[in-house]
């Protein structure tokens, strides 16, 4: 973990007393491994999360290295203090289906539907059906209690979560204040009715102290500027966002002086070329003139991230660092990055 | 044209596994005159906007007159260029003095671009009707499918305009690269289909009728989750819109093949992480099912080793180095240097990896790449140097 030239207000409180987390970022952050190593942190202390998809792209399962997950809840990480992450690969059409199952019984319907091409319109063609879907499914798993099933008659209304966290691998940065402007979004199809009613249900959880919208990004000009852009999006709509989780930190190789020497005017080549030569390396010379390019290179990238991350940490919500991977991320990497959140202050 | 000439063997290589690799030369693709479309396409994130504009300029500065769509809502093509705003129309980018050729750059609106069509396919009267329909106001402005729809009815306005000889476009970000080839078709095929009728059709007439025992479940459900309203609207605009869709959707369908004739050039963009790979891979082979010209692949922020000494020296060999040194202890420079360069190794081998791998699988793509560069594009001279890395890089003149 680099240092932290601005220190972030206090990580804890970004995650505390919410119980729906979504996290969003530029395509190439890293939010589906951020999403699945948040789910496993906030399962530390022996709590059940879930851990929604909506993208469907499988990448948690590609992440857990299992085969495509199916529309269930499916159990599977197991943190140590017996906490447990269930995945669910959450899809538009099975989400219909269910809802007008769930809501109508009308499971019949929902199949002549489906032949008529009305299914495949409200899942990929309708603007918002899609998402009012997926999100909906989200804040029924939120509301659901043990015991019950989130179906309005015959649930329990009071009693323990059923989840103790939601977390949700939301769309990308560019489209994710469209996607959680779901009654805005339905408001072209449906000014009254049961879609409107149930997405007004939605905005209502989305909008409210329990849920965070986590923002992923990496110390490059453009994921922070959309972060900053999304950021500013969430405000307008009044959804409150929790932290800035920079992910893929590298830690710095070189001392303050060198990387300032190295920014102006590059590193001391007959330093460098003396100190190749006491390594024993052929070529000192040239091999020096060459890893001295490597170098300044490198300096400039470390004096853009710390630009790019002061800036992040000017919006004024904790920043959270994760480091690179090498390697690609699997479930070890994963538990790895849970500790790193929540030795950064994370949990329920 | 060129990018599809097999028997070239300028540019090849040989990756880590030994397989023949073959480069993609952008700048034999953009000098030749019989290519006059090119489709910037791939996953979010990997850079495609940026790829369209320095293809665009490079293209321009080399003679062409040059067009660039950009789909994107984010305005990163116009920031890059310098540019305030792009609207509708396509607008000149200043180029330097002595450029041979010319740039123009637009953002599409597609509302504006649908309204364009409905204008021009039905008689003023029908047109109010239909602009002013609160079911074509949603269509025209949120509908999943319609920026593509647009993207392609604006390629198919600025190629018949002839007032550019080389289109670059770049696609809407969507979940999928694949979207912009299916998206236009499954709007087409739901304001052509059986839904669109029904929904739109009185209770009391025959089609009704056809649908048999399960009609009733529907109606109520439809009726249940819409509201009475919206089918009103969805009727009203259904009749107006009639006599428009014929044209509209011949023409959509014009573009369509446009884009399998020969002058079409597909341009994969990537970046060297799985999941770009994989969703360049999808496509790559869809454009092979659908007999698309795929002129090949750009993968972007790579991370080449430099020519000269260092390239010879080993991620083993620069960390047994920096080992001894920090033993030493009185060389932390050099011992910095060592390790910022096996990680720079180990890092070219990682990307080597995952493009052999994708290569295997499709052995004749064409393939350049752009190093990843220390800051952002945010000027004319960075995308002009993003051109020029494409165009060195096809042309075999960097490490490897």
């Amino acid at each position: 973990m680099s240092e932290r030239e601005h220190p972030p207000p206090r990580p804890g409180q970004a995650c505390a007393g919410a119980r729906l987390h979504i996290v969003t970022g530029k395509g190439g952050t890293g939010k589906t491994t951020v999403a699945a190593a948040l789910a496993t942190a906030l399962a530390a202390d022996g709590a059940r999360v879930l851990l929604v998809e909506v993208e469907g792209r499988q990448g948690v399962a590609t992440l857990l290295d299992e085969a495509p997950l199916r529309y269930e809840e499916r159990e599977l990480v197991s943190v140590p203090g017996g906490g447990r992450v269930f995945v669910l690969a959450a899809d538009a059409e099975a989400a219909l289906l269910e809802y007008l199952e769930m809501f109508y019984g009308m499971r019949r319907a929902g199949q002549a539907l489906n032949r008529l091409g009305a299914v495949d319109f409200a899942t990929t063609i309708a603007p918002g059906l899609r998402d009012v879907l997926l999100t909906g499914k989200a804040t029924e798993a939120v509301r659901r209690r043990r015991g019950g099933r989130g179906r309005p008659s015959g649930a329990p209304s009071t009693g323990p979560f059923h989840y103790d966290a939601v977390v949700m691998d939301a769309p990308p940065t560019g489209r994710i204040a469209q996607f959680l402007n779901v009654n805005s979004e339905v408001a072209g199809l449906a000014r009254v009715g049961p879609i409107r009613n149930h997405a007004d249900k939605v905005m209502e959880v989305i909008r409210s102290a329990q849920t965070r919208v986590h923002f992923v990004t990496v110390l490059e000009e453009m994921p922070a500027q959309e972060c900053r852009d999304g950021v500013a999006e969430m405000a307008a709509l009044g959804i409150e966002v929790g932290m800035v989780v920079v992910n893929m930190v590298r830690s710095p190789l070189l001392g303050e002086a060198d990387l300032a020497a190295a920014v102006d005017g590059g590193p001391d080549v007959e330093d460098l070329a003396a100190g190749l030569k006491a390594a024993g390396l052929a070529d000192a010379g040239p091999l020096a003139e060459d890893l001295a390019e490597e170098v300044r290179a490198h300096a400039l990238r470390v004096a853009l991230e710390r630009r790019v991350r002061a800036r992040l940490s000017d919006l004024g919500h904790p920043l959270v660092e994760l480091p690179l991977v090498e390697g690609g991320v699997g479930r070890a990497a994963l538990d790895g990055l849970a500790r790193h959140l929540t030795s950064q202050g994370v949990s329920r | 044209m060129t990018g599809s000439a097999d028997d070239s063997d300028r540019g090849t290589s040989r990756g880590v596994d030994g397989a023949l690799r073959r480069a993609l030369d952008t700048d034999a693709l953009l000098d030749d005159p019989g290519t006059r479309i090119v489709v910037c396409c791939g996953s979010g994130g990997v850079g495609k906007t940026t790829t369209a504009a320095a293809l665009g300029l490079r293209a321009a500065e080399r003679g062409r007159r040059a067009v660039v769509i950009t789909v994107d809502p984010a305005r990163r093509l116009a920031q890059s260029m310098g540019l305030e705003s792009l609207d509708n129309t396509p607008r000149p980018v200043p180029l330097p003095d002595g450029a041979r050729g010319s740039m123009h750059a637009m953002m599409l609106d597609m509302k504006r671009t649908f309204d364009e069509v409905v204008r021009e396919h039905a008689d003023p009267e029908r047109a109010r009707q239909i602009l002013a329909n609160p079911f074509y106001q949603t269509l025209s402005t949120s509908f999943s499918g319609t920026q593509e729809y647009m993207a392609m009815e604006k390629l198919g306005q600025l190629r018949q305009s002839g007032e550019w000889d080389l289109i670059v476009v770049d696609t809407p970000p969507s979940r999928s690269a694949l979207d912009f080839l299916d998206a236009p078709k499954r709007l087409g095929r739901f304001l052509d289909g059986r839904l669109i009728r029904f929904l739109s059709t009185p209770a009391s007439t025959g089609a009704f009728r056809l649908l048999g025992a399960g009609f009733n479940l529907m109606t109520s459900a439809i009726g249940k989750i819409v509201g009475a309203q919206f089918l009103d609207d969805l009727r009203s605009f259904v009749s107006a819109f009639d006599t428009v869709f014929g044209g509209f959707q011949e023409r959509a369908e014009r573009t369509y093949r446009l884009l399998r004739a020969p002058g079409t050039a597909f341009v994969v963009v990537a970046v060297p992480d799985t999941d770009a790979m994989r969703e360049a891979s999808f496509f790559v082979e869809r454009l092979a099912t659908d007999a698309m010209p795929l002129a090949g692949l750009v993968v972007n922020r790579a991370h080449p080793l430099p020519d000269g000494a260092a390239s010879g020296l080993s991620r083993d060999l620069a960390l047994s180095a920096a080992d001894a040194l920090d033993r030493a202890g009185d060389r932390p420079l050099a011992a910095a240097a060592l390790r910022l360069h096996a990680e720079r190794v180990r890092t070219r081998e990682r990307e080597t990896l995952l493009r052999d791998r994708m290569l295997s699988g499709h052995p004749r793509v064409r393939v350049t790449e752009v190093a990843a560069l220390p800051e952002d594009v945010h000027d004319l001279d960075g995308l002009r140097r993003i051109g020029a890395a494409l165009a060195d890089a096809g042309q075999g003149r960097t490490a490897e």
